[in-house]
């Protein structure tokens, strides 16, 4: 084996989007020496397409908002089944992770006495979006991203060197994490540009890595997200958590095809825009569920008046949780009352004067007129579900946000599972990532100080180095043997394959022959997936990237399709055509994946490639501590809890 | 490894010997693509333009400087003469003439006072960039090299003479004043009655409103009425100025040859009227 | 429908070379470069290196120069294109080329760093910081700034004069260096630096000369020029060649305007 690059870290990050980079910023303060690994430039991650803003209970416009009433939403939005103690930590420590990108630089739009303006959002009982127009996740990744050049130029003056302490990798990524007996040991990876390998030996590694979308045809999430987060703690023996609730997002673009799944934010809807359906009415009201019943406004014109008067009037129900919307567009559709390309009519043209729409929704309004050639100041927009978020992910503590069962590994943002339940609220995204990427790159901080240093054994790197060559010689003379007879397969094929078979099959509306046909499905892909084969060379070949890529897919995609099949009720992002209703002793179920045959540092399948590489394990979760349920009234609890809950 | 900052290596590799044919985009190291630039579009048409309206300005205003002759006709005064400063200006009722050089000055009298528009045109940030890219082709238009073999900018001697660009602002606004002052005048006859209207006066009405719009939509003008303030919330008066001339500023580029043109036609209007080409037509 | 099939000329190579290679390619209703780049990378070519990440102008990644002009590969719609035109793309023509379209951009990393960051108003806690709307206008539309960096590749201090690259921050990074100025709490000037100074002295603003090629390839539409680098100019001319001030700042005041 060729000689690998190897360096020494106290915590490596992998992913620098909101969590990875506000977790190196945590770990460097605490005085750790941080490396963070990114797929993409630094700066660009999925985090700067996050529109509407970050909740966070700061009270700025409604002094009546608390931690509890946010806290209250994120469960409710979540359907009970979030991890409450972290939705407890999101809520309490949002203003704190919010009030302190200010004093990084972060320019929020203000309220007329100088403070944050907030925003009104789905499921956010008052307004609570921090917020830069409809771009806050590009405020967010530069202002972290400026926070980490103003740590290296501290480190710049006291070293003479920008990275001795804080070193940001980008354009790698990382295939494996690499562990000695039981414990991290570091990450294998490869730098994009020439195709080197390196390894970082560390005894800490965070995962912030983000979502899955692109294993679903329609999304709204960038080529970074395949799930190499989700895959890697998988592979390094850390169990996924309840990964069948996959958030599809009431409003992406559904023309034209070449944009289908890019994202019109929610708040278009939270500043006045409407829903209607080709007859022009605005159906939402026909879709408000009974648990939501008391909170949402029966007829247009208290809708209406809710915008001036919120305290007096309920609020309408396109600002609904994003499940509830998102299946109430695809009933709408199905029934033929769509619009021409498939989607129904969000207008905002006739709700608000132009020059207010500019200014308020400027990216909207300048995507729509740059991609579909639609003046949204003038015209309804065609807006479709499309898959957005995963709500599961790692399980994680939700102190330290340590994933389960490997000491070292440690993950936070939308990799890490539980703090939304089955749907995450908007808004939380953004304010999840602040607060446990802090958690995260504390803990890991702390981990790394005491944690003793192994260098990484050579076989290991040896085995990662040649399950990553693989591509190149897929498809020659190996190929033949064993159970991988077959012609090469190109990986750009198999990707499609795959986002369309879990679209189709493990969308939105999920049926139990349809998920067993997914599983079918996968395995072959899997079975193919061995022979995706690549021209070139190593140097950027985005080709071999994405051969790399579709071994995450796939186990993700198992994990998705596995855990779907098995919740056998309708909650958030998860809906059952054959079990529509939500069920009440599901509630403390929680689905863990993992790995099948658990060889730990095997990079390679067990003998039957065909065989599924997921095995799930239910788990019954503690039980929500007193103070909070108490946060609730009784009739609303009776909803969700299971009686032998409730007597407790 | 990739962090994106180490350095690249290729940089001033090439040096000096062989530097002329292998700069700029040609540079080592860089895509190799033997065009200097691949645009399609009709790049240069701006550039052209730019050259010929400057061009046929220049040599107008230069033939009507020098002249000395035909630029006032009761009650009409050309801006290039305006205010006219020496003892050789032809004789003007209530106009602004006022004798400061003396008798000494013995060319035209336009070129005391057009140094000041001249100047704070040429160092016009609007202008600077016509010119450039129009004459000095630096560039000629985006994204087509240009033909330089070095740049300092406006680093050093003389371009860094362009930030006096203020002092001409400073003075360019008495010299609209003056102008104002001619259009008022405008409103006589030619017997200098007060209450009358020809076309000229339109005519002056016209381009002192082109001339004031440009001046005030200056960038140095925006910069000292609010632009350098760090807080507008404490001067609200000075931030609605600042609004306003931004918005203004926002079609500097328009102004400016509306402006130039005008100033252009209303001379040629006073040289018509007082060669006897034609009467100015009066409305009462 | 009304599919075509277009000429498309793109450059492949390193920094050892290379050349354009034509591909007669698809193209459907409302496609823009980019899915057209896709399609040759998904069909003929699954080796040719571009970057991208969020296909919808938020992200700056894909930045390319398509028929001469630097622009992002996905806000470039077919629709303007003739349908008989051959479109030609190259990358980025400022920087070194790594391979196909994807250049090393770390010209522009290594400038950002070179900017001193945000200082914190001393005595200000997290949560107490007021700003007025009007007050971070300014400084809100340069952080629209997505750092697809076509400014600062079509900027020809650096384009045509690779000599100018260490002493020339280029229009994004002096841009930066406005809008920290213009920052209603940045507290620069309380620990001694005077960054409209140093605009001029370290971070070259005098090589600009007011061009606007800048703005004119912006995507996100800010007007770099009008309203931070003249500006910055005006404040610099504030410190080093206006008298006026200079003598009104020693008489008078001695606090920083506004």
């Amino acid at each position: 084996m060729t000689a690998v690059e190897r360096q020494q870290w106290d915590v490596v990050v992998v992913g620098a989007g909101g969590a990875g980079l506000r977790a190196a910023i945590e770990a460097r303060e605490r005085g750790a020496r941080t490396a963070v690994i990114c797929k993409s430039l630094f700066g660009k991650a999925h985090t700067v397409m996050a529109e509407g803003g970050i909740a966070a209970a700061m009270a700025n416009v409604n002094p009546h908002d608390t931690w509890q009433v946010h806290f209250r939403d994120t469960m409710r939005g979540g359907k009970f089944v979030n991890q409450w103690r972290m939705a407890e930590l999101h809520a309490r420590e949002a203003p704190d992770r919010v009030w302190e990108l200010e004093t990084w630089g972060a320019l929020f739009d203000r309220t007329k006495d100088g403070r944050i303006a907030q925003r009104n959002f789905g499921g956010h009982e008052y307004p609570r979006l921090a917020h830069v127009g409809d771009r806050t996740g590009l405020e967010l990744i530069r202002t972290l991203q400026q926070k980490i050049v103003a740590l290296q130029q501290e480190d710049h003056r006291e070293t003479g060197d920008y990275e001795s302490r804080l070193k940001v990798f980008q354009e790698c990524t990382v295939t494996r994490v690499l562990k000695d007996g039981d414990r991290v040991a570091g990450v294998f990876g490869y730098e994009r540009e020439s195709g080197r390998f390196f390894v970082l030996e560390a005894p800490a590694v965070v995962i912030a890595t983000g979502g899955i979308g692109k294993s679903f045809k329609v999304t709204s999430n960038s080529w970074e997200y395949t799930g190499d987060g989700h895959a890697l703690a998988l592979l390094a023996g850390a169990p996924l958590l309840n990964m069948e609730f996959v958030q599809f997002h009431p409003t992406g673009m559904v023309w034209p095809p070449s944009v289908k799944g890019i994202l019109v934010t929610e708040s278009v809807r939270g500043d006045g825009g409407v829903l209607r359906n080709a007859e022009g009415r605005r159906f939402m009201f026909d879709y408000i569920p009974d648990v939501f019943r008391e909170k949402y406004a029966e007829t247009e014109e208290e809708a209406d008046r809710w915008y001036d008067d919120p305290d007096h009037n309920r609020r309408p129900p396109e600002l609904l949780p994003r499940d509830e919307v998102a299946r109430a567009i695809n009933a709408e559709v199905k029934e033929g009352r769509g619009s021409p390309h498939g989607g129904v009519f969000l207008d905002v043209s006739t709700r608000m004067p132009a020059e207010v729409i500019r200014r308020r929704l400027p990216s909207m309004y300048h995507q729509f007129k740059e991609l579909a050639d639609v003046d949204i100041t003038a015209e309804p927009m065609e807006v479709g579900p499309t898959c957005h978020y995963v709500m599961g992910g790692i399980a994680v503590d939700s102190d330290t946000a340590a994933a389960r069962g490997v000491p070292g590994l440690f993950a936070a943002g939308e990799v890490a599972g539980g703090m939304h339940g089955s749907n995450r609220l908007g808004g939380n995204s953004l304010s999840d990532l602040l607060v446990f990427g802090r958690r995260a790159g504390r803990y890991a901080a702390e981990y790394a100080a005491a944690a003793p240093r192994v260098p990484v054994a050579g076989e290991q790197v040896d085995a990662a180095a040649a399950e990553a060559l693989r591509p190149f010689a897929a498809g020659g003379a190996e190929a033949t043997t064993g159970g991988d007879a077959g012609p090469p397969e190109n990986p750009y094929t198999l990707h499609q394959e795959l986002q369309q078979t879990m679209n189709d099959l493990v969308g939105i509306i999920r049926r139990a022959p349809e998920m067993e046909l997914a599983l079918k499905k996968l395995a072959e892909l899997r079975v193919r997936a061995r022979r995706a084969a690549v021209e070139g060379h190593r140097q950027f070949n985005p080709g071999w990237h994405l051969a790399l890529d579709l071994r995450n897919m796939l186990l993700v995609s198992e994990c998705v399709a596995r855990a779907a099949l098995e919740r056998t009720e309708s909650r958030g992002g998860h809906t059952r055509e054959d079990f529509p209703a939500m069920d009440r002793a599901w509630r403390n179920v929680n689905l863990l994946c993992r790995t099948a045959d658990q060889a730990p540092g095997d990079p390679e399948e067990g003998d039957d490639p065909a065989r599924g590489r997921i095995t799930l394990v239910r788990e019954t979760t503690e039980p929500i501590r007193p103070d909070l349920l108490a946060l609730f009234a009784k009739e609303e609890l009776v909803k969700y809890l299971a009686d032998e809950e409730l007597y407790e | 490894m990739a962090t994106g900052t180490e350095r690249t290596g290729t940089e001033h590799k090439d040096g000096q010997r062989g530097a002329a044919a292998r700069r700029g985009v040609h540079t080592p190291g860089r895509a190799a693509i033997a065009a200097p630039h691949l645009r399609t579009d009709r790049w240069w048409s701006a550039p052209a333009a730019t050259v010929a309206g400057l061009l046929a300005f220049v040599v107008y205003s230069t033939w009507r400087a020098f002249a000395a002759a035909d630029y006032y006709a009761a009650p009409y005064v050309s801006p290039f003469y305006s205010p006219c400063l020496a003892e050789n200006c032809e004789e003007m009722r209530g106009g602004p003439n006022w004798d400061l050089f003396g008798g000494w000055w013995g060319i035209s009298p336009a070129i005391i006072i057009l140094i000041f528009p001249l100047g704070f045109r040429l160092t016009c940030y609007y202008y600077r960039k016509a010119y450039y890219r129009g004459f000095w082709a630096s560039p000629p238009a985006c994204a087509v090299a240009e033909p330089h073999r070095a740049y300092t900018g406006e680093t050093r001697f003389p371009l860094i003479m362009q930030n006096i660009h203020r002092y001409f602002f400073y003075a360019a606004v008495p010299v609209a004043g003056v102008l104002t002052y001619d259009t008022v005048l405008a409103f006589r006859d030619e017997h200098h009655a007060w209450g009358h209207m020809g076309l000229g006066t339109l005519v002056f009405l016209v381009n002192i409103v082109l001339i004031w719009a440009y001046t005030v939509s200056c960038h140095s003008c925006r910069h000292i009425v609010g632009g350098k303030l760090r807080h507008f919330s404490k001067h609200p008066v000075r931030y609605r100025a600042w609004r306003f001339v931004g918005r203004l500023n926002a079609r500097h580029m328009q102004l400016a040859w509306a402006s130039l043109f005008s100033v252009a036609l209303t001379d040629l209007y006073v040289f018509l009227v007082a060669s006897g080409v034609f009467d100015d037509p009066r409305f009462f | 429908m009304s599919g075509y099939e277009a000429l498309f000329k793109v450059w492949r190579g390193d920094a050892s070379g290379g050349d354009l290679e034509d591909f007669r390619v698809e193209v459907n209703d409302g496609e823009v470069v980019l899915d057209i780049i896709h399609r040759i990378q998904a069909t003929r070519a699954p080796d040719l290196a571009v970057r991208w990440n969020c296909k919808a102008g938020k992200c700056g990644s894909c930045s390319a120069e398509i028929n001469g002009r630097p622009r992002l590969m996905c806000m470039t719609r077919m629709s303007v294109f003739a349908r008989e035109e051959t479109v030609t793309v190259t990358p980025l023509r400022a920087f070194p080329v790594v391979r196909d379209l994807v250049t090393d951009v770390g010209f522009n990393y290594a400038k950002a760093r070179e900017v001193p960051a945000f200082v914190p108003p001393a005595g200000v806690g997290p949560g107490e910081y007021r700003m007025m709307q009007e007050d971070v206008d300014r400084s809100q539309e340069f952080r629209k700034c997505i750092e697809c960096f076509l400014c600062q590749n079509t900027c020809h201090v650096v384009r045509d004069h690779e000599e100018n690259k260490p002493v020339f921050a280029g229009p994004r990074f002096l841009m930066r260096i406005a809008e920290l100025d213009m920052h209603p709490l940045d507290a620069a000037a309380e620990t001694g630096r005077d960054r409209a100074r140093t605009a001029q002295d370290e971070h070259g603003l005098g090589y600009c000369n007011i061009t606007k090629c800048c703005t004119e390839v912006c995507p996100e539409s800010i007007r770099i020029t009008d309203n931070a680098l003249i500006p910055m100019k005006e404040r610099a001319v504030d410190r080093k060649y206006d008298p006026l001030v200079w003598l009104g700042s020693k008489i008078g005041r001695r606090r920083p305007p506004g």
